[in-house]
Protein backbone atom coordinates (compact mmCIF):
# COMPACT_ATOMS: atom_id res chain seq x y z
CA UNK A 1 0.00 0.00 0.00
CA UNK A 2 1.84 3.05 -1.10
CA UNK A 3 0.97 6.50 0.51
CA UNK A 4 1.26 8.13 -3.10
CA UNK A 5 0.83 7.87 -6.70
CA UNK A 6 3.07 8.23 -9.81
CA UNK A 7 2.26 11.56 -10.74
CA UNK A 8 2.69 12.82 -7.24
CA UNK A 9 6.06 11.35 -6.52
CA UNK A 10 7.39 13.09 -10.06
CA UNK A 11 6.01 16.35 -8.86
CA UNK A 12 7.55 15.48 -5.29
CA UNK A 13 10.76 14.77 -6.84
CA UNK A 14 10.78 17.58 -9.63
CA UNK A 15 9.79 20.53 -7.03
CA UNK A 16 13.23 19.54 -4.92
CA UNK A 17 15.20 19.96 -7.76
CA UNK A 18 14.38 23.93 -7.30
CA UNK A 19 16.68 26.39 -5.87
CA UNK A 20 15.57 29.64 -3.87
CA UNK A 21 16.21 32.88 -6.03
CA UNK A 22 15.66 31.60 -9.35
CA UNK A 23 13.82 31.86 -12.19
CA UNK A 24 11.71 28.25 -13.55
CA UNK A 25 10.04 27.75 -17.03
CA UNK A 26 7.64 25.64 -16.14
CA UNK A 27 4.73 24.04 -18.60
CA UNK A 28 1.61 22.69 -17.71
CA UNK A 29 0.51 19.80 -15.86
CA UNK A 30 3.58 17.76 -13.75
CA UNK A 31 6.05 20.50 -14.13
CA UNK A 32 3.70 23.74 -13.51
CA UNK A 33 2.45 21.94 -9.92
CA UNK A 34 6.40 21.29 -9.03
CA UNK A 35 7.43 24.53 -9.41
CA UNK A 36 4.20 25.83 -7.29
CA UNK A 37 5.15 23.62 -4.33
CA UNK A 38 8.54 24.43 -4.58
CA UNK A 39 7.37 28.11 -4.47
CA UNK A 40 5.20 27.50 -1.11
CA UNK A 41 7.48 25.13 0.70
CA UNK A 42 10.71 25.86 0.23
CA UNK A 43 11.57 28.32 -2.12
CA UNK A 44 9.86 31.76 -1.63
CA UNK A 45 12.14 33.74 -4.12
CA UNK A 46 11.37 31.04 -6.91
CA UNK A 47 9.75 32.88 -9.85
CA UNK A 48 7.51 31.33 -12.63
CA UNK A 49 7.86 31.88 -16.11
CA UNK A 50 4.71 30.38 -18.47
CA UNK A 51 5.25 30.09 -22.17
CA UNK A 52 2.21 31.93 -22.75
CA UNK A 53 4.03 35.40 -22.10
CA UNK A 54 3.45 35.29 -18.39
CA UNK A 55 6.14 36.18 -15.68
CA UNK A 56 5.65 35.34 -11.68
CA UNK A 57 1.84 33.83 -11.57
CA UNK A 58 0.32 32.32 -8.55
CA UNK A 59 -1.54 29.59 -9.30
CA UNK A 60 -5.13 29.48 -7.91
CA UNK A 61 -5.21 26.42 -6.08
CA UNK A 62 -8.21 24.20 -7.70
CA UNK A 63 -8.09 26.21 -10.54
CA UNK A 64 -4.59 25.15 -12.41
CA UNK A 65 -4.26 25.49 -16.12
CA UNK A 66 -4.42 22.91 -18.71
CA UNK A 67 -2.69 25.04 -20.98
CA UNK A 68 0.02 27.82 -20.67
CA UNK A 69 -1.93 30.58 -22.43
CA UNK A 70 -5.08 31.13 -20.35
CA UNK A 71 -6.25 33.44 -17.15
CA UNK A 72 -5.44 30.51 -14.95
CA UNK A 73 -2.22 30.70 -15.68
CA UNK A 74 -1.53 34.68 -16.00
CA UNK A 75 -3.27 34.67 -12.28
CA UNK A 76 -1.61 37.14 -9.97
CA UNK A 77 0.86 37.53 -12.14
CA UNK A 78 3.67 40.58 -12.20
CA UNK A 79 3.93 40.67 -15.79
CA UNK A 80 2.04 39.85 -19.30
CA UNK A 81 5.30 40.20 -22.07
CA UNK A 82 4.23 38.54 -24.29
CA UNK A 83 5.18 35.09 -25.88
CA UNK A 84 8.16 35.84 -28.16
CA UNK A 85 9.21 38.41 -24.84
CA UNK A 86 8.89 35.68 -22.32
CA UNK A 87 11.49 33.71 -24.79
CA UNK A 88 13.10 36.44 -25.47
CA UNK A 89 14.23 36.67 -21.36
CA UNK A 90 15.03 32.95 -21.38
CA UNK A 91 17.47 33.82 -24.56
CA UNK A 92 19.07 36.51 -22.85
CA UNK A 93 19.85 34.54 -19.83
CA UNK A 94 17.40 35.56 -17.48
CA UNK A 95 15.61 31.55 -16.84
CA UNK A 96 17.94 29.41 -14.77
CA UNK A 97 15.87 26.41 -15.03
CA UNK A 98 13.67 24.93 -17.55
CA UNK A 99 10.85 21.91 -16.70
CA UNK A 100 9.59 19.89 -19.54
CA UNK A 101 7.95 16.70 -20.01
CA UNK A 102 8.37 14.26 -23.13
CA UNK A 103 7.25 11.66 -25.36
CA UNK A 104 10.11 9.88 -26.07
CA UNK A 105 13.96 10.18 -24.90
CA UNK A 106 17.25 8.93 -26.12
CA UNK A 107 20.31 8.39 -24.03
CA UNK A 108 21.98 11.95 -24.86
CA UNK A 109 18.46 12.94 -23.55
CA UNK A 110 16.98 14.57 -26.85
CA UNK A 111 13.50 14.49 -26.83
CA UNK A 112 11.04 13.81 -29.60
CA UNK A 113 7.11 15.24 -29.67
CA UNK A 114 6.56 15.85 -32.91
CA UNK A 115 6.39 12.24 -34.66
CA UNK A 116 6.72 8.63 -34.48
CA UNK A 117 8.20 6.85 -37.37
CA UNK A 118 10.84 7.46 -39.85
CA UNK A 119 9.31 9.93 -42.07
CA UNK A 120 8.67 13.37 -41.15
CA UNK A 121 5.91 14.10 -44.13
CA UNK A 122 3.94 10.84 -43.62
CA UNK A 123 4.36 10.35 -40.21
CA UNK A 124 3.11 6.61 -38.18
CA UNK A 125 1.89 8.88 -35.64
CA UNK A 126 1.70 12.56 -35.74
CA UNK A 127 1.93 14.40 -32.01
CA UNK A 128 1.38 17.08 -31.41
CA UNK A 129 4.99 19.04 -31.83
CA UNK A 130 7.63 21.52 -30.10
CA UNK A 131 4.83 24.07 -28.47
CA UNK A 132 7.74 26.11 -26.69
CA UNK A 133 9.85 22.65 -26.09
CA UNK A 134 12.49 23.19 -28.12
CA UNK A 135 13.13 26.79 -27.24
CA UNK A 136 13.37 25.89 -23.47
CA UNK A 137 15.83 22.76 -24.18
CA UNK A 138 17.97 25.33 -26.07
CA UNK A 139 17.58 28.29 -24.48
CA UNK A 140 17.22 27.57 -20.12
CA UNK A 141 20.76 27.89 -18.43
CA UNK A 142 19.75 24.20 -17.62
CA UNK A 143 16.80 22.21 -18.03
CA UNK A 144 15.52 19.47 -16.10
CA UNK A 145 13.13 16.60 -17.73
CA UNK A 146 10.12 15.34 -16.05
CA UNK A 147 8.53 12.39 -17.20
CA UNK A 148 7.27 8.48 -16.26
CA UNK A 149 9.72 5.81 -16.50
CA UNK A 150 8.78 3.55 -19.42
CA UNK A 151 10.71 1.34 -21.78
CA UNK A 152 8.68 2.55 -25.12
CA UNK A 153 9.89 6.40 -23.78
CA UNK A 154 13.61 5.78 -23.42
CA UNK A 155 14.89 4.98 -27.33
CA UNK A 156 18.27 4.56 -28.06
CA UNK A 157 17.33 6.86 -30.70
CA UNK A 158 14.69 9.29 -31.14
CA UNK A 159 12.76 9.22 -34.50
CA UNK A 160 12.90 13.06 -34.47
CA UNK A 161 14.87 15.70 -32.14
CA UNK A 162 12.17 18.06 -31.67
CA UNK A 163 14.13 19.31 -28.22
CA UNK A 164 17.82 19.41 -28.44
CA UNK A 165 20.09 18.11 -25.56
CA UNK A 166 23.37 17.20 -26.00
CA UNK A 167 22.58 15.82 -29.26
CA UNK A 168 25.24 12.50 -30.36
CA UNK A 169 27.02 13.90 -27.40
CA UNK A 170 30.94 14.75 -27.08
CA UNK A 171 30.38 18.25 -27.90
CA UNK A 172 28.13 18.36 -30.58
CA UNK A 173 25.32 20.17 -29.16
CA UNK A 174 28.06 23.35 -28.72
CA UNK A 175 28.78 22.34 -32.25
CA UNK A 176 25.38 23.19 -33.45
CA UNK A 177 25.63 26.43 -32.43
CA UNK A 178 23.52 25.57 -28.99
CA UNK A 179 26.46 27.83 -26.67
CA UNK A 180 24.11 27.39 -23.66
CA UNK A 181 22.59 25.70 -21.03
CA UNK A 182 21.81 21.83 -21.92
CA UNK A 183 19.88 18.68 -19.81
CA UNK A 184 20.97 18.42 -16.73
CA UNK A 185 19.01 15.46 -15.14
CA UNK A 186 15.93 13.75 -15.83
CA UNK A 187 13.65 12.88 -13.01
CA UNK A 188 11.26 10.05 -13.82
CA UNK A 189 9.17 7.67 -11.58
CA UNK A 190 12.03 5.27 -11.05
CA UNK A 191 14.63 7.76 -10.18
CA UNK A 192 16.79 10.79 -10.94
CA UNK A 193 19.36 10.15 -14.74
CA UNK A 194 21.70 12.32 -15.47
CA UNK A 195 24.53 12.60 -17.77
CA UNK A 196 27.94 11.58 -18.20
CA UNK A 197 30.10 14.86 -18.16
CA UNK A 198 32.36 13.66 -21.17
CA UNK A 199 30.29 11.33 -23.40
CA UNK A 200 27.17 12.99 -22.25
CA UNK A 201 25.62 9.87 -22.43
CA UNK A 202 22.52 9.16 -19.89
CA UNK A 203 23.81 7.86 -16.53
CA UNK A 204 21.73 6.42 -13.36
CA UNK A 205 22.36 8.76 -10.17
CA UNK A 206 19.28 8.09 -7.88
CA UNK A 207 16.69 5.44 -7.16
CA UNK A 208 13.33 5.61 -5.56
CA UNK A 209 13.16 3.79 -2.82
CA UNK A 210 12.30 0.31 -3.17
CA UNK A 211 13.79 0.78 -6.66
CA UNK A 212 16.83 -1.25 -7.81
CA UNK A 213 19.44 0.24 -10.82
CA UNK A 214 18.11 -3.17 -12.24
CA UNK A 215 14.67 -2.12 -12.52
CA UNK A 216 15.85 1.39 -13.82
CA UNK A 217 17.96 -1.04 -16.65
CA UNK A 218 14.87 -3.31 -17.42
CA UNK A 219 12.74 0.31 -18.56
CA UNK A 220 14.92 1.73 -20.39
CA UNK A 221 15.87 1.03 -24.21
CA UNK A 222 19.49 1.42 -23.74
CA UNK A 223 22.85 0.65 -22.13
CA UNK A 224 22.51 2.88 -19.42
CA UNK A 225 25.89 4.05 -17.18
CA UNK A 226 25.99 4.68 -13.49
CA UNK A 227 27.39 7.24 -11.39
CA UNK A 228 30.36 6.43 -9.37
CA UNK A 229 27.61 6.02 -6.15
CA UNK A 230 23.69 5.67 -6.52
CA UNK A 231 21.93 7.77 -4.18
CA UNK A 232 18.56 6.84 -2.78
CA UNK A 233 16.09 10.01 -2.86
CA UNK A 234 13.93 10.13 0.08
CA UNK A 235 10.42 9.26 -0.17
CA UNK A 236 7.51 12.08 -0.45
CA UNK A 237 6.88 13.15 3.28
CA UNK A 238 3.22 13.86 4.96
CA UNK A 239 4.09 17.29 4.36
CA UNK A 240 4.78 17.31 0.87
CA UNK A 241 2.06 15.43 -0.49
CA UNK A 242 -0.62 17.35 1.42
CA UNK A 243 0.70 20.81 0.11
CA UNK A 244 0.69 19.13 -3.40
CA UNK A 245 -2.07 17.96 -3.20
CA UNK A 246 -4.14 20.75 -1.85
CA UNK A 247 -3.00 23.03 -5.53
CA UNK A 248 -4.85 19.73 -7.65
CA UNK A 249 -7.91 18.99 -5.64
CA UNK A 250 -9.84 17.92 -8.82
CA UNK A 251 -6.81 15.76 -9.23
CA UNK A 252 -6.94 16.88 -12.40
CA UNK A 253 -2.59 16.50 -12.86
CA UNK A 254 -2.35 13.98 -9.76
CA UNK A 255 -4.14 11.27 -11.30
CA UNK B 1 2.62 17.80 -49.27
CA UNK B 2 6.27 18.09 -47.57
CA UNK B 3 8.43 20.98 -48.85
CA UNK B 4 11.14 21.28 -46.90
CA UNK B 5 12.36 24.42 -48.83
CA UNK B 6 10.49 27.93 -47.56
CA UNK B 7 8.16 29.48 -50.22
CA UNK B 8 9.97 32.65 -51.04
CA UNK B 9 6.85 34.94 -50.79
CA UNK B 10 6.78 34.35 -47.16
CA UNK B 11 9.91 35.99 -46.29
CA UNK B 12 10.36 38.57 -49.83
CA UNK B 13 10.69 41.53 -47.78
CA UNK B 14 10.56 43.75 -50.92
CA UNK B 15 7.39 42.61 -52.02
CA UNK B 16 5.90 42.80 -48.75
CA UNK B 17 7.31 46.48 -48.23
CA UNK B 18 5.59 47.44 -51.92
CA UNK B 19 2.39 45.64 -51.03
CA UNK B 20 1.95 47.73 -48.05
CA UNK B 21 3.21 50.89 -49.66
CA UNK B 22 0.34 50.37 -52.37
CA UNK B 23 -2.80 50.09 -49.76
CA UNK B 24 -4.58 52.95 -48.34
CA UNK B 25 -3.35 54.02 -45.00
CA UNK B 26 -6.71 55.38 -44.35
CA UNK B 27 -8.13 56.99 -41.27
CA UNK B 28 -11.81 56.67 -42.26
CA UNK B 29 -13.96 54.37 -40.41
CA UNK B 30 -13.71 50.46 -40.98
CA UNK B 31 -16.80 49.55 -39.41
CA UNK B 32 -18.64 46.71 -41.70
CA UNK B 33 -19.59 42.77 -41.75
CA UNK B 34 -17.92 39.86 -41.05
CA UNK B 35 -19.44 39.10 -44.71
CA UNK B 36 -17.53 41.88 -46.34
CA UNK B 37 -14.93 41.80 -44.26
CA UNK B 38 -13.77 38.35 -44.91
CA UNK B 39 -14.97 39.07 -48.50
CA UNK B 40 -11.51 39.64 -48.72
CA UNK B 41 -10.25 36.19 -48.32
CA UNK B 42 -9.01 34.04 -51.47
CA UNK B 43 -8.43 30.71 -52.40
CA UNK B 44 -4.90 29.87 -51.81
CA UNK B 45 -3.81 32.70 -49.07
CA UNK B 46 -2.14 32.21 -46.14
CA UNK B 47 -3.55 33.49 -42.95
CA UNK B 48 -1.91 34.14 -39.68
CA UNK B 49 -4.27 33.91 -37.15
CA UNK B 50 -4.32 35.97 -33.72
CA UNK B 51 -4.52 35.24 -29.78
CA UNK B 52 -2.69 31.85 -28.82
CA UNK B 53 -4.60 27.99 -28.52
CA UNK B 54 -7.85 28.80 -27.20
CA UNK B 55 -7.14 32.10 -26.10
CA UNK B 56 -8.79 34.95 -27.88
CA UNK B 57 -8.98 33.18 -31.23
CA UNK B 58 -10.92 35.09 -33.90
CA UNK B 59 -13.08 32.36 -34.31
CA UNK B 60 -16.31 34.55 -35.57
CA UNK B 61 -13.93 35.69 -38.71
CA UNK B 62 -12.88 31.87 -38.96
CA UNK B 63 -16.19 30.43 -38.82
CA UNK B 64 -17.10 33.15 -41.70
CA UNK B 65 -14.21 31.98 -43.71
CA UNK B 66 -15.54 28.45 -43.61
CA UNK B 67 -18.95 29.41 -44.52
CA UNK B 68 -17.39 31.56 -47.45
CA UNK B 69 -16.02 27.92 -48.25
CA UNK B 70 -12.46 29.02 -49.19
CA UNK B 71 -9.81 25.99 -50.01
CA UNK B 72 -6.46 25.73 -50.39
CA UNK B 73 -5.49 28.13 -47.28
CA UNK B 74 -2.59 28.19 -45.83
CA UNK B 75 -2.85 28.53 -42.05
CA UNK B 76 -0.50 29.63 -39.60
CA UNK B 77 -0.81 29.85 -35.74
CA UNK B 78 2.11 29.45 -32.92
CA UNK B 79 -0.32 26.93 -30.89
CA UNK B 80 -3.45 25.73 -32.84
CA UNK B 81 -6.52 24.55 -31.56
CA UNK B 82 -9.94 24.15 -32.44
CA UNK B 83 -10.16 26.18 -35.09
CA UNK B 84 -7.64 24.20 -36.75
CA UNK B 85 -9.48 21.45 -37.02
CA UNK B 86 -12.47 22.73 -37.89
CA UNK B 87 -10.59 24.25 -41.12
CA UNK B 88 -8.71 21.10 -41.76
CA UNK B 89 -12.14 19.19 -41.34
CA UNK B 90 -13.25 21.29 -43.74
CA UNK B 91 -11.13 20.96 -46.30
CA UNK B 92 -9.98 24.71 -46.16
CA UNK B 93 -6.45 24.64 -45.77
CA UNK B 94 -3.39 22.07 -47.49
CA UNK B 95 -0.72 23.36 -45.12
CA UNK B 96 -0.46 24.37 -41.26
CA UNK B 97 2.29 26.26 -39.82
CA UNK B 98 2.40 26.13 -36.43
CA UNK B 99 4.48 25.04 -33.17
CA UNK B 100 1.99 22.41 -31.71
CA UNK B 101 -1.52 21.43 -32.29
CA UNK B 102 -4.08 20.01 -30.03
CA UNK B 103 -6.63 21.42 -27.82
CA UNK B 104 -4.96 20.85 -24.07
CA UNK B 105 -3.44 18.21 -21.94
CA UNK B 106 -6.83 16.95 -20.85
CA UNK B 107 -8.12 16.12 -24.31
CA UNK B 108 -5.10 14.19 -25.52
CA UNK B 109 -2.99 14.03 -28.90
CA UNK B 110 -5.96 15.49 -31.29
CA UNK B 111 -7.38 12.70 -33.63
CA UNK B 112 -8.16 15.30 -36.37
CA UNK B 113 -4.66 16.73 -36.36
CA UNK B 114 -3.67 12.79 -36.69
CA UNK B 115 -6.13 12.00 -39.46
CA UNK B 116 -5.16 14.80 -41.66
CA UNK B 117 -1.78 14.73 -41.13
CA UNK B 118 -1.12 10.85 -41.30
CA UNK B 119 -2.91 10.57 -44.53
CA UNK B 120 -1.21 13.54 -45.94
CA UNK B 121 -4.26 15.83 -46.79
CA UNK B 122 -2.78 18.39 -45.08
CA UNK B 123 1.38 19.04 -44.87
CA UNK B 124 2.04 20.35 -40.96
CA UNK B 125 5.02 22.71 -41.12
CA UNK B 126 6.52 22.92 -37.62
CA UNK B 127 8.61 25.84 -35.69
CA UNK B 128 9.28 26.08 -32.69
CA UNK B 129 7.33 28.55 -30.81
CA UNK B 130 9.95 31.73 -30.32
CA UNK B 131 10.72 30.80 -33.84
CA UNK B 132 7.64 31.22 -35.28
CA UNK B 133 6.90 33.90 -33.53
CA UNK B 134 10.42 35.79 -34.25
CA UNK B 135 8.87 34.85 -38.32
CA UNK B 136 6.02 37.15 -37.17
CA UNK B 137 8.78 40.08 -35.68
CA UNK B 138 10.84 39.99 -38.98
CA UNK B 139 7.65 40.51 -40.73
CA UNK B 140 6.82 43.54 -38.60
CA UNK B 141 10.06 45.04 -38.55
CA UNK B 142 10.15 44.37 -42.64
CA UNK B 143 13.14 42.61 -42.60
CA UNK B 144 14.28 39.26 -44.36
CA UNK B 145 15.20 37.13 -41.00
CA UNK B 146 16.03 37.87 -37.31
CA UNK B 147 18.85 35.78 -35.77
CA UNK B 148 18.16 33.55 -32.82
CA UNK B 149 19.71 30.94 -30.53
CA UNK B 150 16.57 28.56 -30.86
CA UNK B 151 16.14 26.07 -32.68
CA UNK B 152 19.74 24.83 -34.13
CA UNK B 153 21.18 21.62 -33.86
CA UNK B 154 17.55 19.86 -33.77
CA UNK B 155 15.74 18.15 -36.80
CA UNK B 156 13.11 20.95 -36.96
CA UNK B 157 15.72 22.46 -38.99
CA UNK B 158 14.94 20.32 -41.71
CA UNK B 159 11.27 20.96 -41.83
CA UNK B 160 10.61 24.53 -42.46
CA UNK B 161 13.88 25.16 -44.46
CA UNK B 162 15.49 27.13 -41.55
CA UNK B 163 19.32 28.28 -42.15
CA UNK B 164 21.70 29.41 -40.08
CA UNK B 165 24.37 32.02 -40.61
CA UNK B 166 27.81 32.94 -39.20
CA UNK B 167 27.96 36.18 -36.70
CA UNK B 168 29.97 38.66 -38.55
CA UNK B 169 30.87 39.76 -35.30
CA UNK B 170 31.60 36.81 -33.23
CA UNK B 171 31.98 34.09 -35.84
CA UNK B 172 29.42 31.57 -34.11
CA UNK B 173 26.74 29.93 -35.61
CA UNK B 174 23.43 31.18 -35.55
CA UNK B 175 19.72 30.64 -36.41
CA UNK B 176 18.63 33.06 -39.47
CA UNK B 177 14.64 32.89 -38.91
CA UNK B 178 13.09 33.91 -41.71
CA UNK B 179 10.23 36.65 -41.88
CA UNK B 180 6.40 35.17 -42.52
CA UNK B 181 4.39 37.87 -44.46
CA UNK B 182 1.27 36.20 -44.51
CA UNK B 183 -1.31 37.61 -46.92
CA UNK B 184 -4.22 38.32 -44.70
CA UNK B 185 -4.42 38.40 -40.53
CA UNK B 186 -7.17 37.69 -38.79
CA UNK B 187 -7.68 39.13 -35.08
CA UNK B 188 -9.63 39.73 -32.23
CA UNK B 189 -9.45 42.34 -29.45
CA UNK B 190 -10.84 43.04 -26.04
CA UNK B 191 -11.61 47.43 -27.65
CA UNK B 192 -11.35 49.75 -30.48
CA UNK B 193 -12.48 53.01 -32.04
CA UNK B 194 -14.45 52.74 -35.43
CA UNK B 195 -11.36 53.87 -37.24
CA UNK B 196 -9.56 50.84 -36.42
CA UNK B 197 -7.65 51.52 -33.43
CA UNK B 198 -7.46 48.34 -31.62
CA UNK B 199 -6.48 47.57 -27.77
CA UNK B 200 -5.65 44.06 -26.30
CA UNK B 201 -6.02 43.27 -22.17
CA UNK B 202 -3.96 40.44 -20.24
CA UNK B 203 -1.83 38.59 -22.37
CA UNK B 204 -0.63 40.25 -26.21
CA UNK B 205 0.19 37.14 -27.76
CA UNK B 206 1.81 37.82 -31.66
CA UNK B 207 -1.29 39.84 -32.88
CA UNK B 208 0.19 43.18 -32.83
CA UNK B 209 3.26 41.36 -35.08
CA UNK B 210 1.14 39.58 -36.94
CA UNK B 211 -0.72 42.76 -38.08
CA UNK B 212 2.08 44.15 -39.25
CA UNK B 213 3.48 41.72 -40.74
CA UNK B 214 0.27 41.03 -42.82
CA UNK B 215 -1.01 42.68 -46.10
CA UNK B 216 -4.75 42.47 -45.12
CA UNK B 217 -5.62 42.54 -41.93
CA UNK B 218 -9.48 42.13 -40.15
CA UNK B 219 -10.14 42.85 -36.56
CA UNK B 220 -13.52 41.87 -34.35
CA UNK B 221 -13.69 43.51 -31.24
CA UNK B 222 -15.05 42.84 -28.31
CA UNK B 223 -16.43 46.58 -27.64
CA UNK B 224 -16.70 49.46 -29.97
CA UNK B 225 -15.16 52.42 -28.07
CA UNK B 226 -15.62 56.09 -28.58
CA UNK B 227 -12.36 57.81 -30.38
CA UNK B 228 -12.24 59.90 -27.13
CA UNK B 229 -11.11 56.20 -25.59
CA UNK B 230 -8.65 55.82 -27.54
CA UNK B 231 -6.99 59.56 -27.41
CA UNK B 232 -7.47 58.94 -23.34
CA UNK B 233 -5.21 56.01 -23.42
CA UNK B 234 -3.48 55.73 -26.88
CA UNK B 235 -0.27 53.93 -24.63
CA UNK B 236 -2.77 51.10 -24.88
CA UNK B 237 -3.08 51.13 -28.50
CA UNK B 238 -1.64 47.92 -29.96
CA UNK B 239 -2.72 48.09 -33.77
CA UNK B 240 -3.04 51.85 -35.38
CA UNK B 241 -6.18 52.65 -37.32
CA UNK B 242 -4.02 52.47 -40.41
CA UNK B 243 -2.97 49.17 -40.10
CA UNK B 244 -6.41 48.30 -39.96
CA UNK B 245 -8.55 47.11 -43.52
CA UNK B 246 -11.67 45.68 -41.76
CA UNK B 247 -13.54 46.35 -38.32
CA UNK B 248 -16.02 44.07 -37.19
CA UNK B 249 -17.42 44.39 -33.85
CA UNK B 250 -18.50 40.86 -32.27
CA UNK B 251 -19.36 40.54 -28.80
CA UNK B 252 -17.88 36.87 -27.37
CA UNK B 253 -16.40 37.03 -30.78
CA UNK B 254 -13.70 34.25 -29.84
CA UNK B 255 -16.53 31.79 -27.61
CA UNK B 256 -15.84 28.86 -26.16
CA UNK B 257 -12.33 30.15 -26.59
CA UNK B 258 -11.35 32.87 -23.77
CA UNK B 259 -11.12 36.39 -24.18
CA UNK B 260 -8.73 38.08 -20.80
CA UNK B 261 -10.76 39.23 -18.05
CA UNK B 262 -14.02 38.64 -20.06
CA UNK B 263 -14.74 35.16 -20.82
CA UNK B 264 -13.20 32.06 -19.35
CA UNK B 265 -12.55 28.96 -22.49
CA UNK B 266 -15.57 26.67 -21.94
CA UNK B 267 -13.71 23.50 -21.13
CA UNK B 268 -17.10 21.78 -20.91
CA UNK B 269 -17.57 22.38 -24.67
CA UNK B 270 -13.99 20.69 -25.35
CA UNK B 271 -14.83 17.72 -24.01
CA UNK B 272 -18.30 17.27 -25.51
CA UNK B 273 -16.61 17.94 -28.84
CA UNK B 274 -13.71 15.55 -28.40
CA UNK B 275 -15.94 13.22 -26.96
CA UNK B 276 -17.85 13.09 -30.32
CA UNK B 277 -14.76 12.27 -32.16
CA UNK B 278 -13.97 9.87 -29.85
CA UNK B 279 -17.22 8.18 -30.34
CA UNK B 280 -17.46 8.42 -34.32
CA UNK B 281 -14.24 9.35 -35.41
CA UNK B 282 -13.09 11.86 -37.52
CA UNK B 283 -16.63 12.43 -39.43
CA UNK B 284 -18.09 13.57 -36.32
CA UNK B 285 -16.63 17.10 -37.07
CA UNK B 286 -18.58 17.47 -40.07
CA UNK B 287 -21.54 17.09 -37.96
CA UNK B 288 -20.02 19.86 -35.63
CA UNK B 289 -19.49 22.12 -38.99
CA UNK B 290 -23.38 21.89 -39.95
CA UNK B 291 -24.59 22.46 -36.82
CA UNK B 292 -21.75 25.26 -35.33
CA UNK B 293 -21.04 26.88 -38.36
CA UNK B 294 -22.74 26.38 -41.70
CA UNK B 295 -26.11 26.26 -39.91
CA UNK B 296 -26.80 29.63 -37.63
CA UNK B 297 -26.73 32.41 -39.84
CA UNK B 298 -25.51 34.94 -37.71
CA UNK B 299 -22.93 34.68 -34.89
CA UNK B 300 -25.72 36.04 -32.23
CA UNK B 301 -27.32 32.53 -33.85
CA UNK B 302 -24.72 30.32 -32.91
CA UNK B 303 -23.80 32.25 -29.52
CA UNK B 304 -27.37 30.99 -28.81
CA UNK B 305 -26.77 27.63 -29.06
CA UNK B 306 -24.69 27.71 -26.18
CA UNK B 307 -27.20 29.85 -24.26
CA UNK B 308 -27.21 33.49 -22.61
CA UNK B 309 -26.20 31.61 -19.09
CA UNK B 310 -23.54 29.59 -19.90
CA UNK B 311 -21.90 32.80 -21.70
CA UNK B 312 -22.50 34.33 -18.07
CA UNK B 313 -21.27 31.85 -16.42
CA UNK B 314 -17.90 32.10 -18.45
CA UNK B 315 -17.61 35.57 -17.63
CA UNK B 316 -18.16 35.32 -14.06
CA UNK B 317 -15.31 32.46 -13.62
CA UNK B 318 -13.05 35.09 -15.82
CA UNK B 319 -13.66 38.03 -13.53
CA UNK B 320 -13.16 35.78 -10.55
CA UNK B 321 -9.52 35.18 -12.14
CA UNK B 322 -8.49 38.36 -12.97
CA UNK B 323 -10.07 40.75 -10.73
Amino acid sequence: MTRFNAAELLAVIAARQLRDDTAVFAGVGVPLLAAALAKRRHAPRLTMVIEGGIIGPQIAPGRLPVSTNEMRAAHRATMLPGITDAFLFAQRGFVDVGFMGGAQIDQYGNVNTSVLGPDYWHPKVRLPGTGGANDIASLCREVIIVTPHEKRRFVERVDFVTSPAWLRGDGTRRAAGLLFGGVSRVVTTLGILGFEPDSKRMRIEATHPGVTADVIRQNTGFALLEAAQIETTEPPSDDELEMLRSLDPERRFLG
Amino acid sequence: MGDPDLNPAEYDFIAARRRVEAKPKSAAEKLTSLEEAVGRVKDGDHLSVGGCLFSRTPLALVREVLRQRRRALTLSRNLTCTEGELLMAAGAVSRVVTAWMSIGLPWGVSKILRHYVETGAVALEEWSHLALGLRFRAGAMGVPFLPALTMLGSDLVGVGGLKTIQDPYTGETLAAVPALFPDVALIHVHRADVFGNCQIDGYPHMDADIARAATTVLVTTEEIVPEEETRRYPDRTVIPGLAVDALVHVPFGSFPHECYGLYEADYDHFAEYTAAIDARGPGAVGDYLERYVYGPPAWTDYLDLFGSERLALQAKRAKELTR
